[in-house]
Formats: C-alpha cells, sequence, structure tokens
C-alpha cells in the first residue's frame, strides 16, 4: 500500500507517506472493528430474540439491519447528564479511557494473513496490558461519579475483571509456550495446516478457562484467529459468537462471590497445572512443543 | 486493624428487581446483609376503606386489583365472604367455574412468578417462555369476562355468566401472515372449555421446558439451595400460608383442610418442601402448576357434563334476564335496586379464606344490615411474608435478597392493599 500510495504523493517525503499509509490502515481497521460490534449488537439481538421466542429489531431497515445506526444516532443526540456531585473532567474521561485500549488493542490483531496495524514481536503481551487497561475506564468512572451505588458497581465489575484476566493471562503463556514466539502472526502461523494442527487440542483445559473466562468478563475476542481464509474465519466467530449468546440466554447470573470462587480458585490453579504439564510436555518433546 | 462501620443502602422503590414499589434499607457488611427494614405502603390505595363506601357487588373490582396478578383468586375470597353472611350456596356449576378459573389463576399467578424469579436471578429467557403460556390464559380471562386481568367475574350467588360456546379468534391483521394466523388460533375451533382443555393437554410439556432451563442447572441451585431458610415451627409462627409454609414441609392447603367450592370433589396432590430454602419453594410451585392443570382438566369434564344454572335464581341478589326486563315491571324495578342500591345483608360477621396461589386470602366483613359493609378486613397473604424479610436475608448477601423477593412471591397491590 505504501508503494501506491509512494506514487501519489511522490512530492511528500517518504516518511510522511509512511505516516499516510499507517493512518489509512488504522482508519480502514476501525471501521471494519466498528462495523463488527455494531452487527455483534445487532445479532446478539436478534440471537437472543430467536431464542425467546421474539421477532428482535426489525422496524429500522430491512430485518433491523439498520438499528445499531438508529442506536448509535440516539444516543449521540442525547443530553449528557453529569450528576452534581461528579468530577466532571474525570466523569467525561472515563468512557473514553475504557473504549481507546479497546480499539487500540486490535492494532496487533493480524487481520488477514500477514497484515497487522503494526506487527509487534511482543504482540500479545501487548493485547493482554492493553486489554487490561479498560478497568481504569471502570474504576474511573464508578469513582468520578461520586456514588455509592455506582462505585460499589465499579469496584465489583474491576475486581471480576482482574481475577478473570489473571487466568485469562496464564491461559494466553501456555499458547506462548506452544507457538514459542509473542507475535501474533507466527502463533496464526505456527496453527496452519489444518485443524489437527490448532492449538485448541493441546491447549484443551485453557482454552476452556479462557473461553468461559471471556464469558465473565464479556470480552469477546476469539482465542485465536484462523488463517485459513475469511469464510472459515467468519464461520468460526460466529461459532463462538453464538454459543456466547447461547449461554446469555440460558444461564442465571451467578453472585459475586460465586464468580470471585470460579475465578480465584478453579480457573487460575486449572491455568497454573497446565502450564507445569506444558512444561513437562516441552522437555520430552511431545505434540507442539517439540 | 480498623473496625468497618455497616453501611446503609437504599433498595427500590424504583429498582427493577424490588417487583413493584418495595423499598427496603439494607445494612451492608460488605456485600453481606445485616439488616433489612421493609418499608411498605407505597401503593396503599384504601381498598377497604372504599369497599365500605359502597354497595357490596361494587367492590368486587377493587378485589382484582390488590393482588393483580391473580385477579379471580381475590374475588373469590370476597364473595364467599359475602355468601357466608347472606347464607347463600351457589349453584354446584358455578362453584366447579370457580374452581376452574381459580387454578387456571393459580398457573398465571405462579408463572408470572417464574418468570420474574428467574429474571431476578439473571435467567432471561424463561421469562418469556411462562408469559408465552399467560397469554393463552389471559384470553380466557378475556373470553368469560371481556376483560384479561380485571375480571370481576365471580359474583355473590355465581357468575356472572356461563362459558361462552366460542372461544374467540385473532382478527386478520395486514401485517401477520396467515399461517400466523393459524398458528395463534390453534385450539380455538369450538368452545371456551374445548381450548381449556387443549391447553390443559400441552401444559405439562410446557412445564417441562421450563424445569430443563432451571431444575437441574448449577447455576440456578447455586443461586437458590439453602437461601433464605425458613424451618416449619418459624414458618408457622410467622403466619405464612401458601407454597411459602408448604416449601418448608408444612402440609397446609386450605383447598383440602377447609375444602370450599368443589374442591372436595377434585383430586389433586400437595406438593411440600423439605428444607424450606428458595429452591424447595421453587420446587413446590412448579408442582402446583401440574396439579392446578390436573384439577382444571377435572374440571373441564365435569363441566361438559353437567349443564345447569351459574347464578342463584334470586333477582334480589342477581340481575333478572335482559328479556324479562323488557317486558315486566318487577324486573325492571329489580335490576334497578340492584344497580343503585344494592343488596341489604343480613347483621354481623364473616370470615372466608381461599387458598390463593400466595397463600391464605381472607376478607372479614362486619355488617350493620345496610346495603354496604360497616367494615372490611383484607388478610393478604404477602403482607405476613413480607414481615419476615429481615429474617430471611440476614447474613446473606446482596444478590440474595434478590433472589428472596423473588422466593416470596411479592406483589404490591396485595400487601399494600
Amino acid at each position: 500500500m505504501t508503494q501506491i500510495l509512494a506514487d501519489w504523493l511522490g512530492f511528500l517525503p517518504i516518511e510522511a507517506v509512511e505516516a499516510v499509509a499507517s493512518l489509512l490502515a488504522i482508519l480502514m481497521l476501525a471501521v471494519v472493528v466498528i462495523l463488527c460490534v455494531a452487527y455483534t449488537t445487532w445479532l446478539e439481538r436478534k440471537v437472543i430474540g430467536f431464542m425467546q421466542l421474539r421477532q428482535g429489531p426489525n422496524r429500522v431497515g430491512f430485518r433491523g439491519l439498520l438499528q445499531p445506526f438508529a442506536d448509535v444516532l440516539k444516543l449521540l443526540v442525547k443530553e449528557i447528564v453529569i450528576p452534581g456531585q461528579a468530577n466532571r473532567w474525570l466523569f467525561l474521561t472515563a468512557p473514553v479511557l475504557a473504549l481507546v485500549p479497546a480499539l487500540a488493542a486490535w492494532a496487533v490483531i493480524p487481520a488477514f494473513p500477514g497484515f497487522a496495524v503494526a506487527d509487534l514481536d511482543a504482540g500479545l503481551l501487548y493485547l493482554l496490558s492493553m486489554t487490561s487497561l479498560g478497568i481504569y475506564g471502570i474504576i474511573l468512572a464508578g469513582w468520578a461519579s461520586n456514588s455509592k451505588y455506582a462505585l460499589l458497581g465499579a469496584m465489583r465489575s474491576a475486581a471480576q475483571m482482574v481475577a478473570y484476566e489473571i487466568a485469562m493471562g496464564f491461559a494466553l503463556v501456555g499458547v506462548l509456550m506452544a507457538s514459542g514466539s509473542l507475535n501474533l502472526g507466527e502463533i496464526v502461523a505456527r496453527q496452519s495446516g489444518g485443524m489437527s494442527q490448532w492449538f485448541i487440542w493441546p491447549l484443551a483445559p485453557l482454552f476452556l478457562v479462557y473461553f468461559i473466562s471471556g464469558v465473565a468478563e464479556t470480552n469477546r475476542a476469539p482465542f485465536d484467529v484462523a488463517a485459513s481464509g475469511l469464510f472459515w474465519l467468519a464461520a468460526k466467530t460466529f461459532v463462538f459468537l453464538f454459543v456466547f449468546l447461547w449461554l446469555r440466554a440460558t444461564f442465571p447470573r451467578y453472585r459475586y462471590d460465586q464468580i470471585m470462587r470460579l475465578g480465584w480458585k478453579v480457573f487460575i490453579p486449572v491455568t497454573l497445572v497446565w502450564i507445569g504439564v506444558e512444561a513437562v510436555f516441552s522437555v520430552l518433546e511431545i505434540g507442539p512443543f517439540a | 486493624m480498623a473496625e468497618f462501620q455497616s453501611y446503609t443502602m437504599n433498595f427500590g422503590p424504583q429498582h427493577p428487581a424490588a417487583h413493584g414499589v418495595l423499598r427496603l434499607i439494607l445494612e451492608m457488611d460488605g456485600e453481606v446483609v445485616v439488616r433489612a427494614d421493609p418499608h411498605v405502603g407505597l401503593l396503599h390505595r384504601a381498598t377497604e376503606k372504599l369497599a365500605e363506601s359502597k354497595p357490596y357487588n361494587q367492590s368486587i373490582g377493587y378485589m382484582d386489583r390488590l393482588d393483580y396478578v391473580s385477579m379471580m383468586a381475590n374475588e373469590h375470597g370476597y364473595v364467599a365472604a359475602i355468601e357466608k353472611l347472606l347464607g347463600i350456596q351457589p349453584p354446584v356449576r358455578a362453584r366447579y367455574i370457580r374452581v376452574m378459573f381459580d387454578e387456571i389463576t393459580r398457573i398465571l399467578n405462579h408463572l408470572l412468578w417464574l418468570g420474574c424469579h428467574g429474571l431476578d436471578v439473571g435467567a432471561m429467557t424463561i421469562f418469556l417462555y411462562c408469559f408465552r403460556e399467560r397469554e393463552n390464559l389471559m384470553d380466557c380471562y378475556e373470553a368469560v369476562s371481556g376483560t384479561r386481568m380485571h375480571a370481576t367475574y365471580y359474583r355473590p350467588g355465581g357468575v356472572y355468566r356461563d362459558l361462552p360456546e366460542a372461544m374467540p379468534r385473532h382478527l386478520a391483521r395486514p401485517h401477520r401472515k396467515g399461517h400466523r394466523d393459524a398458528a395463534l388460533d390453534e385450539g380455538r375451533d369450538g368452545s371456551l372449555l374445548d381450548f381449556i382443555e387443549h391447553f390443559t393437554q400441552r401444559f405439562p410439556a410446557r412445564v417441562d421446558e421450563y424445569e430443563t432451563l432451571l431444575t437441574d442447572n448449577r447455576i440456578w441451585k447455586q443461586r437458590t439451595v439453602g437461601i433464605a431458610v425458613v424451618p416449619p415451627e418459624r414458618a408457622i409462627n410467622l403466619g405464612f400460608t401458601g407454597p411459602m409454609l408448604r416449601g418448608s414441609g408444612v402440609e397446609w392447603d386450605l383447598r383440602k383442610k377447609q375444602p370450599y367450592a368443589a374442591y372436595a370433589d377434585v383430586d389433586f396432590d400437595i406438593p411440600v418442601g423439605v428444607n424450606g430454602d428458595c429452591y424447595d419453594r421453587y420446587l413446590v410451585r412448579v408442582e402446583e402448576l401440574r396439579q392446578s392443570n390436573r384439577i382444571i382438566g377435572q374440571c373441564v369434564g365435569w363441566l361438559r357434563a353437567n349443564p345447569g344454572p351459574v347464578m342463584l335464581d334470586d333477582y334480589k341478589l342477581a340481575p333478572p334476564k335482559r328479556t324479562e326486563m323488557k317486558e315486566s315491571m318487577e324486573s325492571l324495578i329489580h335490576h334497578f335496586k340492584l344497580f343503585t342500591e344494592g343488596y341489604c345483608v343480613p347483621e354481623g360477621e364473616a370470615y372466608a379464606a381461599v387458598e390463593h396461589p400466595k397463600g391464605e386470602f381472607g376478607v372479614y366483613l362486619v355488617s350493620d344490615g345496610a346495603n354496604k359493609p360497616f367494615r372490611v378486613k383484607i388478610r393478604p397473604p404477602g403482607f405476613a411474608h413480607m414481615a419476615a424479610m429481615d429474617e430471611m436475608v440476614r447474613g446473606h448477601m446482596l444478590a440474595d435478597v434478590v433472589a428472596t423477593i423473588g422466593t416470596m412471591d411479592v406483589v404490591f397491590g396485595e400487601i399494600d392493599r
């Protein structure tokens, strides 16, 4: 892409051309991600509607396909209410702090084979740190509003996110050990060549932990991104998404202490044990750890 | 280490899990409830006082609005008290109709309870499943009384009119496709009784569906087993009735212990719990759904085989037929007197109670011989349950308060009156 731009913008220094190229890449990725998120909300409402004998959105556009845009428009034109006791500046910063890291995390995801906005060597670490930053947004929102209910809610969800992030982090350590790389592109490349090469099989316990932690955190990032063509990527993502929604429609909520118990007393030990098992495997050179 | 002070939280009256207008003042020690103080009365409408200010029959509609999810059961308690004062018995067909609609009402109530309880604990889908069946039963209400909720169908001396010969069907709507009409009108080809029978045949499978979602669900059990345990002696002392008492293992049901209407002639079982926790009360109510369905089935059979009058042939109490009214001066006078002055009830007092879906619903009437009651006292089952709130949630966590409100089957219409 830089080459094409360089032809058009030949009068500019090459650094400026590269900057424009990455801005364009970021813009493309951001638009795609935001569109995906918009249609995930639409899909969520449709799928849960189908499970609950309802129609889901069907008024705005064909089968409600324009509903996400109507919702965004409605939210944008709403009056901004800032509680009287709130710290105005922090209160307005909090949602930005929650959204920006979530979008920034996408920078390292290999959207197409060999393409990521930032092909970092330590992509996995970057992903982990970015997704953890979202907690600040939540804590700040609760704290800045100066309301005890909001603060309690924020504390709870932050505690929950921290608990599950540790388990998810450990699960990713397993992936790291299997692939021997922190670069997401390489992790994907290591799994190419049919389903038998997927890390899901040797890392099944970690995958389960990661998946359930994902549900608990309602982070909807799939575990790994398939390399074999967009259709399979889409199909696989859809299956995961569907299972997420299915779970949401079927199960009651855990109580707060039960969530914490599951996170700290079940998932973290399971991941730790499996990391140990993997270490033994790689010493004995079994499976993908050779 | 520093001492932590307990933290006061206000729960409701606008909280969606507060089931209407419950306001709870919670003293919290971290996530644990130290004390719960329910504040009631936000839906107080002075029903008793209103009923004392107008002729007997004109207050039946107020009874519907007490527990607004078990309308006819409230009416039953009120008309039974009037009938006791008057010393009359409705015709046997009316008694069977009352039993049938009491049980339809019980299913209506328990379905709403199940859906809302599930929703409180986070299971969304059960709510919509329950409302699907509720819709059919509301149509039965509508077919028989003209309204979906506040029926005013029971009258002292019987019921307003006999069951309709044809079940109303859906009108064709431009946006609805033909096959949807057919699906909506399933079972509506014949009379109301045919429709109810059709319902009783498919309902057990639907209850199985609800149970698949919840009964063996690990999360559901973790949220309800061992929560808000009430031992049997405590349940009796607290004045619990209905499923709240039976959930604690006390086999007490007015339909069996003091049979009224036609309950002595129908066959059914009383489910009881063992541990007295939220889960047992859930199991009891789900089994009551099945038992109510069984009673309805028996009533349908009897009502098919036994036509007859549904109202006493006494124009002091029941309005005369329209045709007679057009021709006979006496009938016209009866009609006029009944709908303006009402009827006078002999001096005395009476208490009548029915096994309402939530427990014992009792009406105590004092008459001074006039055309309106001197005093009406309503005994709502939910009030006694709400009074045990503090005891039930103390030492549990905040999220369990929501489960406890759900298990109490709180409806503020009856608690605040």
